[in-house]
């Protein structure tokens, strides 16, 4: 029994571990060591090594981008936070049986492929999409409103692509509050506000953060959402990159912004761990004053 | 002492989950300053009446006075009422001293009063050096007396304490017990107290009601509910007792009656008035039942029975015994330390009987 056990986790931890270094760790090293490389037109890439696709990098229009994806991404983030948290309080105050179907009609999307769903939020927003066909029919407006191809519309792309990965951890953080502090807290004198703020947010901020960094960390990369949704103006980091590999054909500057995007997301889920030991060790709101 | 005053009004309270009537008008007054304890089984009700107190449940029907106001419209966080949750419900990412600050930033206490009330109130509990850390960090007694630091800090009219030591063990319990009763007299605060821990319950109230299926079985204090239970319910729920048929032949007036029990008459005194005819119980604790070697002199009456077990409990000799009609009754005496062969062999003849008048005679119930 014990050895089964045994050679259970010697091959599942072995098979991982494989997998990983196989498909993450490998490609990683050769994006960061393509990225150190020269422009080749007849071989793609050549020696010798250098940091010059970095120093393209801080040119001021890729700046531009990546400021203004990482804003659109926050946005996105912050839009989903304030739907997903009432919806996933409202989740949990179900009867337990309407739970899980609740949460599977949240899943359910995700069994079609994002980019038909996108399509279908372009014949929406478009010009002779729903809205501006139905405005028109209602007469409130005479042309078509510029819904689609602006940053209103990548944005509403990301949420409701993304609004499922922020649902479910704060959910699950939710759900397992125990309405027993709620009492005590009722008890004590909070009223719904300052139960809502003393007990609810930080007992679920584990849930908050890692509902907000799986929103806005697939948020910088989501470039067929911006393509579809955004036109030429509304970029995204991963356009950047697609562009880079697809058209221009220069591996090494697509990969010097694969690593910094990659940077950028290491450090936020390190930030993210500081945060979640923070809140373990001193309960967020340590201190005499709330 | 003068005059108890009534603090808490609970007037003709209903509850009914589905079809289950956990509560059925229910009456009960508590005094400003008593140590009461709502006693019962458990789904006896006694935890819905302290919720219904507390707020965090509706009443069906009646209501709720404290101070004759009536509290029935007043949510749980208005109420001048804390509560010491069974499961301590600290909060987890708070320092004991955030714990046991809440109440107070809740109700707006002047910021430089607050700490000096929360060291004051630790002090009290003896966790005056635990203020930074954790609830996670503390043994479960450590968390009990935060889970009562919490409430007492600020200064309700009534803590309701809801099966709060049932997670202790046993030493740590009676040390609890003892604190408590410390702390209520210190703080001259009412206590409602739930237990289905009858020894809980008469070592620490002033009055006690016990409660089943939703009713008031008795009200009273700790010893009129042992001494004189006013029926078989409470008789056999608050501690052993031995329970034997019997019938009034005769009645001497005032209360005594002639009743056969066991094929002899006695002359016993009952609260209840019965008629020449009538079934009753004879109830006795083990420790008012007398049992002596048959050889000796007896100058009263006795019954005789035949010990079929004996129980060495350390302080006392707990000993069953068959009488002749096949009722087993229980008797516990305190070792004689001037009778050194004081002790039964099994199937040795026995005589039994009572000190008068400590025996309670109520009605036959079916």
């Amino acid at each position: 029994m014990k050895t089964n056990v045994g050679q259970f986790r010697f091959w599942a931890i072995g098979l991982a571990s494989v997998w990983l270094t196989l498909f993450v760790f490998f490609p990683n090293l050769l994006v960061i060591f393509t990225s150190f490389l020269t422009r080749d037109p007849q071989a793609t890439v050549s020696l010798p090594i250098n940091a010059d696709s970095y120093i393209r990098t801080l040119d001021f229009l890729y700046l531009k981008v990546l400021w203004d994806s990482l804003r659109m991404s926050l946005l996105a983030m912050i839009v989903c936070l304030f739907i997903g948290y009432p919806f996933a309080m409202a989740i949990v105050s179900l009867p337990k049986r309407w739970q899980p179907v609740i949460l599977f009609l949240v899943i359910l999307p995700f069994w079609t492929n994002s980019l038909v769903r996108t399509y279908a939020i372009q014949f929406i927003l478009g010009n002779q999409g729903i809205i501006n066909k139905s405005l028109i029919g209602l007469g409130l407006i005479d042309k078509p409103l510029q819904l689609l191809y602006t940053q209103f519309a990548v944005i509403l792309g990301l949420c409701y692509i993304l609004l499922p990965f922020m649902v479910l951890p704060l959910y699950s953080a939710l759900e397992k509050l125990d309405v027993r502090l709620h009492h005590a807290a009722r008890d004590l004198g909070a009223g719904p506000l300052s139960r809502f703020w003393h007990i609810t947010v930080p007992l679920t901020s584990p849930g908050i953060v890692a509902g907000c960094l799986m929103v806005l960390l697939p948020a910088m990369g989501m470039f067929y959402i911006s393509d579809l949704l955004g036109g030429a103006k509304n970029l995204l980091l991963g356009n950047v990159i697609k562009t880079q590999f697809l058209h221009t054909r220069d591996w090494p500057f697509g990969s010097a912004f694969s690593v910094i995007l990659i940077v950028l997301l290491g450090f936020m889920l390190w930030l993210y761990f500081r945060a979640s030991r923070f809140v373990s060790k001193q309960g967020g709101l340590n201190g005499s004053d709330f | 002492m003068n005059e108890p005053r009534a603090l808490l009004n609970l007037n003709n309270l209903s509850k009914t989950y589905g079809s289950n009537r956990v509560l059925d008008n229910f009456d009960l007054t508590i005094f400003d300053g008593e140590f009461f304890t709502l006693l019962g089984p458990s789904g006896c009700g006694k935890t819905t009446v302290l919720r219904m107190i507390a707020g965090l449940e509706d009443t069906d029907t009646g209501n709720i006075q404290l101070d004759g106001q009536d509290i029935g419209q007043v949510p749980a966080e208005k109420r001048p009422i804390n509560t010491v949750f069974q499961s301590y419900a600290l909060f987890p990412h708070m320092t004991v001293f955030d714990n046991v600050a809440f109440g107070l930033r809740m109700s707006g206490v002047a910021k430089e009063e607050i700490a000096p009330r929360v060291a004051e109130a630790l002090e009290m509990v003896r966790l005056g050096d635990f203020a930074q850390r954790k609830p996670s960090q503390l043994s479960g007694g450590q968390q009990q007396r935060v889970a009562i630091a919490r409430a007492v800090v600020n200064r309700p009219k009534l803590l309701l304490l809801d099966e709060s030591l049932s997670a202790l063990d046993y030493k740590l319990r009676q040390q609890m017990q003892i604190e408590l009763k410390r702390l209520q007299r210190k703080l001259g605060i009412t206590f409602v107290y739930v237990t289905h821990d009858q020894e809980e319950a008469l070592s620490m109230s002033d009055r006690v009601v016990v409660m089943n299926k939703g009713k008031v079985q008795q009200l009273g204090t700790p010893r009129e509910i042992y001494e004189q239970p006013a029926n078989l319910f409470v008789a056999k729920f608050i501690g052993e007792i031995n329970q034997l048929a019997g019938e009034i032949v005769e009645i001497d007036g005032n209360h005594e009656y002639e009743v056969k029990v066991e094929g002899l008459k006695w002359r016993l005194h009952a609260e209840h008035n019965f008629k020449v005819g009538d079934k009753v119980n004879v109830l006795l604790r083990p420790e008012d039942v007398r049992v002596e070697y048959i050889d000796d002199p007896h100058p009263d009456q006795y019954l005789v029975g035949t010990v079929i077990e004996r129980n060495y409990k350390g302080k006392t000799l707990d000993s069953l015994i068959r009488l002749p009609s096949g009722i087993e009754v229980i008797a516990s005496e305190f070792f004689d330390e001037d009778d050194p062969s004081f002790d039964y062999s099994l199937n040795q003849k026995v005589a039994i009987k009572w000190v008068p008048g400590w025996e309670v005679v109520l009605p036959h119930e079916d």
